[in-house]
């Protein structure tokens, strides 16, 4: 698939759903299909995605460890271990998968080859890629908890606090959250290194670029509704709160940019099981990173090993005893 | 399945995390309530209109406040034309001198806290 098809098309996907919302919302009274309707829709796809998703992964057997490891292997007492980066019990992969989905320890090591003049080739540590992922992921993990005021009455004390820290310089009223301008730098750049780098360019498929385009249709519809077009707040928590209580109730005159975000997340949501994003999932069941490297102290059994029907020397002689012996075959049973 | 329990165990914690508001908010059974600002003035009209008030109240304040306190203007003009003394104090707290009434009211719902009061003084309130 070309560059322009890759990026083109869920281009022209977005902006074809971001005018669909618009125009229904602002030409027809269809609020409640946006409002209600989706929202619970979305969450039931979800839902069921990522259960399916899961439990067909969990299907799959394991039959040996191949855990990646770039330490020393737990062996003789006197040869020093390196239990995090080579684990060995399941308190060990914990730790280390821990660091993996926190920090993105794996990431970190990443390096980039580059073919320079003279020639000279350079492998060269590339951190770039890992400050963004890690910028982006914590900032859409804290965006999506400060969202927890919108849904719970009264708000717990933790997420005013999380807000509060979120905007702490108080820049401008209503105050600019950090994690809005960090997730706006991370994902620019996850796009841009995409678009730029001829190589990234090259493997980048639309399921690449269309949750990026969807992520700048959420965050941008998010920040816009804050900072400059305004809509009733009032009344998008009365929604959320009616909808989590399973007695959706659409108040009037929301504000139509409210309806652009909520059904750009449901979107999101909704294309989550389906899509790369299954990360979130798929992390903790990677075998290369969830499995302790203990294959030379445990035996491990292949699951798939069915009972093998063997036909041994005995039986062999049995069979062919008196045939063996006139051609003169030596036998070990007279 | 393999590894059952431990894949269950995550799934079970992932559904608790995601569903949190729903056990929340029938837990402190106030999902229905919502805020009722008091308005206990004799006035029609607010400075300007109550949609744009509700909307931008705060953008309003913050101008005000740059005004007086930078460029040393203290007159209003609304848009219905009327001249306003630009004071949180003198103007705002006249009418709306009920703060836990009128202000906590919205802020506390959607989980606001506004600096406000880090140099004004809450008015008293008559209970």
């Amino acid at each position: 698939m070309t560059f322009i098809m890759s990026i083109m098309l869920p281009f022209i996907i977005i902006l074809f759903l971001l005018l669909l919302v618009l125009g229904v919302v602002s030409y027809t009274h269809l609020e409640n299909v946006f409002g209600i309707f989706i929202p619970y829709l979305a969450l039931a796809i979800f839902l069921m995605g990522f259960l399916y998703r899961i439990l067909s992964w969990a299907k799959s057997p394991v039959p040996f460890r191949i855990t990646t490891v770039c330490g020393q292997e737990k062996s003789l007492d006197w040869i020093k271990a390196n239990r995090l980066e080579s684990p060995f019990t399941t308190l060990d992969v914990i730790k280390r998968l821990a660091l993996e989905v926190l920090l993105f320890r794996s990431l970190f090591r990443n390096t980039n080859t580059e073919l320079n003049e003279g020639p000279k080739l350079i492998h060269w540590s590339a951190k770039w890629l890992w400050l963004a992922g890690l910028t982006f992921h914590w900032s859409f993990f804290i965006i999506l908890t400060r969202h927890l005021r919108f849904f719970t009455e009264p708000v717990p004390f933790a997420i005013q606090f999380i807000d509060k820290l979120d905007n702490l310089f108080e820049i401008g009223v209503p105050a600019l959250y950090l994690t809005d301008a960090l997730i706006v730098a991370a994902i620019t750049h996850l796009f841009l290194r995409r678009v730029l780098v001829p190589k990234i360019r090259y493997v980048s498929l639309p399921a690449d670029y269309f949750p990026l385009f969807l992520l700048f249709c959420i965050i941008g519809s998010g920040m816009f509704m804050r900072h400059i077009y305004k809509v009733d707040l009032i009344k998008v928590k009365e929604l959320a709160l009616s909808l989590i209580s399973f007695r959706p109730a659409l108040p009037e005159g929301i504000g139509v940019l409210f309806y652009v975000h909520l059904f750009f997340v449901c979107l999101l949501i909704a294309y989550f099981p389906f899509s790369k994003l299954m990360h979130l999932g798929g992390v903790f069941l990677s075998p290369t990173r969830n499995l302790a490297n203990n294959n030379r102290s445990k035996r491990h059994i292949n699951p798939w090993n069915y009972p093998v029907k063997v036909h041994t020397y005995e039986e062999y002689e049995d069979e062919f005893r008196e045939k063996m012996k006139a051609a003169e075959i030596p036998v070990d049973k007279e | 399945m393999y590894d059952t329990g431990k894949i269950i165990t995550g799934l079970i914690v992932f559904l608790c995390l995601i569903t949190f508001p729903l056990w929340y908010d029938a837990f402190t059974g106030k999902a229905a309530t919502k805020p009722e600002p008091k308005i206990i003035t004799k006035e029609k009209q607010c400075v300007e209109a109550t949609p744009y008030m509700r909307d931008s109240h705060m953008k309003l304040l913050i101008q005000w406040r740059d005004r007086v306190v930078r460029e040393k203007m203290y007159s209003y003009k609304g848009s219905d034309g009327k001249n306003y003394t630009m004071s949180l104090t003198k103007t705002c707290l006249n009418c709306h001198s009920n703060k836990q009434q009128f202000c906590d009211q919205c802020h506390n719902y959607v989980g606001v806290t506004p600096t406000c009061w880090n140099c004004h003084i809450i008015p008293e309130e008559k209970s």
